[in-house]
């Protein structure tokens, strides 16, 4: 297959409040690539799951997508409605939630949501479809799948469920994964075994994958191209080793600075000054100058644009030369 | 992931329990076998339910074969021989004859049948309602949550003795007293939905948002097989208790639409209708035939209810 797997083009999100109309996603696009792990960085609020949730139509009303297309496979998605868009977001996309103790029916055997889900999208008898449901979770490193397939989710430790969640992502073959946050929920020696398994498994299957996060770890250990996301815009978007290694937009400049690293020794982390403005009460100009060190007085009034394909959306992108500084 | 030192593949004995056994060593059980008031109350309801079931083989007398009766032993006060015919009963007798015991087993038998079709009636129309209003939401839920609303701003027996009203006068007159139980019935139900529908949409409203059902939408199901596979099964234990407690009160309820008058026929008499019946002999000294009816509807009233209190903090997690 050639061609991105998905493909979103100028998408917008827009939520209509009795304060005017907010934009959480406001004109983003990228594309994910067979096998390829995109990672979506950003602060709390800055339209990470939105853009994820416009993705599988899982909006909830009033939010609705005011614009942009939507491709998946060469199918445009977003002007799809009812059966076609369940038959297809079912088929083509899978989800792992953030939350692995509200993400599995309590009260539904593990077995029976695999293979509720797999009966849902392949033609297959149910002894065909159990056996499917035992493999994916051989597949997700589960002892004993054969048993544990009777077993209920909470039987199950935080770890072991999101495995189960990945492996009911994956069961029916899905060629796009969205994982929201799926490491947020769990203790910190289990997520990177997580992240490694996710990583592994859509290598093997060439399963493109939205790694929506906050977490910078997670986005350098498992992904290939990063998007940054500020107040509903993207801020930066390249591959990991570029933007993580030389950022070029100030903010994500920002983000580096305020992440941990070993390499760093005990100097004082760095934190962003301010807070994300409020989607109702975005600044003039580039949203994010009012905390940027490095604003100019054209940022105040015009807005930088992503130029097609990587890149970042600045005036004045770093590395900066001394007379801009 | 750890390694084990047995292979993954290695014979594991895996005693599958019993269902029997399951449920035995459940916590529920456990919180059961330690409540004396459960224990209690839920051997008394268990005692009356198979008493009123196997009336027929149970009671001494057939109170409703007029055959069987003799007026000569009307008026028997309990344990006391007859004064013209020499029999013993237990209970005493009614101005007829017939046998108090016998027909507070008759009568359990409608007031018991009435209350668990009433409640369960109720509870399938207010559960169906609830989830309605809770998944679909928009209008829907307005309309239904509103219609809730102002059926409760009136007193549920005055709602009952409506719908009682109501479909009394469209039945024709031969088969009123065959159908008055089933109106009954449904003026009972329809009185008493609200509650069902109330608590079903809020639990629905909780489980709506969780992940499972987003997963649940995001395969494809459609919102109704949703709804029934995913959602009802977990707002399942608080309607429950509910329908335990509606229990007690339906049963009441149809003990005042009896007493009332407007209840079961004197054909086929409810606990309400004996009451009814024994409060006009009440002052002439027959006391009987107004006590025992009256003490059974009390037991077993109390009963049910405190079977439903129990259970109530029993399904409450946040009680435990």
């Amino acid at each position: 297959m050639t061609g991105p797997i998905l493909s979103i083009r100028n998408l917008t999100v827009e939520i209509p409040t009795r304060h005017g109309i907010l934009r959480p996603v406001d004109g983003i696009s990228y594309d994910i690539g067979r096998g390829e792990i995109l990672g979506i960085v950003g602060e709390s609020g800055a339209g990470k799951s939105m853009a994820g949730n416009a993705v599988i139509d899982l909006l909830s009303p009033p939010a609705h997508i005011a614009g942009g297309e939507i491709w998946v496979n060469g199918t445009r998605i977003d002007q799809l409605k009812g059966d076609a868009m369940r038959r297809l977001r079912g088929k083509e996309i899978g989800m792992v939630f953030q939350d692995p103790l509200t993400s599995l029916n309590p009260l539904l055997r593990i077995g029976d949501q695999l293979t509720e889900t797999i009966l849902a999208h392949l033609p297959l008898s149910r002894a065909q479809a159990k056996d499917r449901a035992i493999k994916a979770l051989d597949e997700v490193g589960i002892p004993g799948a054969t048993e544990r397939i009777n077993s209920y989710p909470h039987e199950f430790s935080g770890g072991m469920r999101q495995r189960v969640v990945i492996a009911l992502a994956l069961c029916a073959e899905p060629s796009l994964i969205i994982a929201d946050e799926p490491t947020t929920a769990l203790d910190v020696s289990v997520q990177a075994q997580i992240i490694a398994l996710l990583k592994a498994l859509c290598r093997n299957r060439g399963t493109a994958v939205m790694l929506i996060t906050h977490d910078m770890g997670v986005i350098a250990e498992a992904a290939d191209r990063v998007a940054v996301m500020y107040a509903g815009k993207l801020a930066e978007l390249g591959a990991v080793r570029d933007v993580l290694g030389a950022p070029r937009h100030p903010y994500t400049d920002g983000l580096m600075g305020s992440t941990p690293l070993a390499s760093r020794g005990k100097a004082r982390l760095h934190q962003i000054p301010g807070a994300m403005p409020a989607l109702d009460n975005l600044p003039q100009g580039c949203a994010f100058h009012p905390r940027c060190p490095y604003a100019q007085s054209i940022c105040k009034t015009q807005m930088p644009t992503l130029a097609d394909g990587d890149g970042a959306a600045c005036f004045f992108p770093l590395p900066h030369t001394a007379e801009v500084a | 992931m750890t390694d084990t030192p047995l292979p993954p593949d290695a014979p594991i004995e895996v005693k599958d329990p019993s269902r029997l056994r399951l449920a035995l060593d459940s916590d529920f059980f456990y919180t059961f076998k330690r409540s004396p008031v459960a224990v209690v109350s839920f051997s008394v309801v268990s005692i009356m339910v198979l008493a009123a079931v196997f009336a027929p083989w149970i009671a001494p007398h057939d109170p409703f074969n007029p055959g069987s009766l003799n007026l000569m032993n009307g008026f028997s006060a309990p344990m006391e021989p007859n004064a013209f015919t020499g029999d013993i009963f237990w209970l005493g007798t009614d101005d007829q004859g017939r046998d108090v015991f016998s027909t507070i087993l008759y009568g359990m038998r409608i007031s018991l049948f009435v209350g668990a079709a009433a409640v369960a009636f109720a509870m399938v129309l207010g559960v169906t309602l609830g989830l309605l209003a809770g998944y679909v939401g928009g209008w829907t839920e307005t309309i239904i949550m509103r219609i809730a609303d102002v059926q409760l701003t009136f007193p549920a027996i005055l709602v009952a003795m409506l719908i009682f009203g109501v479909a009394k006068g469209i039945t024709p007159v031969e088969y009123r007293d065959q159908m008055a139980i089933w109106v009954l019935i449904l003026a009972i139900g329809l009185s008493d939905w609200v509650q069902f529908a109330r608590v079903v949409r809020g639990a629905t409203l909780v489980e709506k948002n969780k992940e499972y059902v987003q997963a649940a939408r995001l395969i494809g199901r459609t919102s109704p097989a949703i709804m029934l596979r995913h959602i009802l099964p977990n707002v399942l234990s608080p309607v429950l208790v509910i329908a335990t407690i509606s229990l007690a009160l339906a049963i009441i309820a149809e003990a005042t639409l009896s007493f009332l008058g407007v209840g079961a026929p004197p054909t086929q008499p409810s606990l309400g209708t004996l009451i009814r019946i024994g409060q006009g002999f009440l002052f002439s000294g027959e006391w009987w035939i107004l006590l025992f009816p009256a003490v059974t509807l009390l037991t077993l009233a109390l009963s049910v209810n405190l079977l439903g209190d129990w259970l109530r903090d029993a399904l409450n997690p946040r009680l435990r």
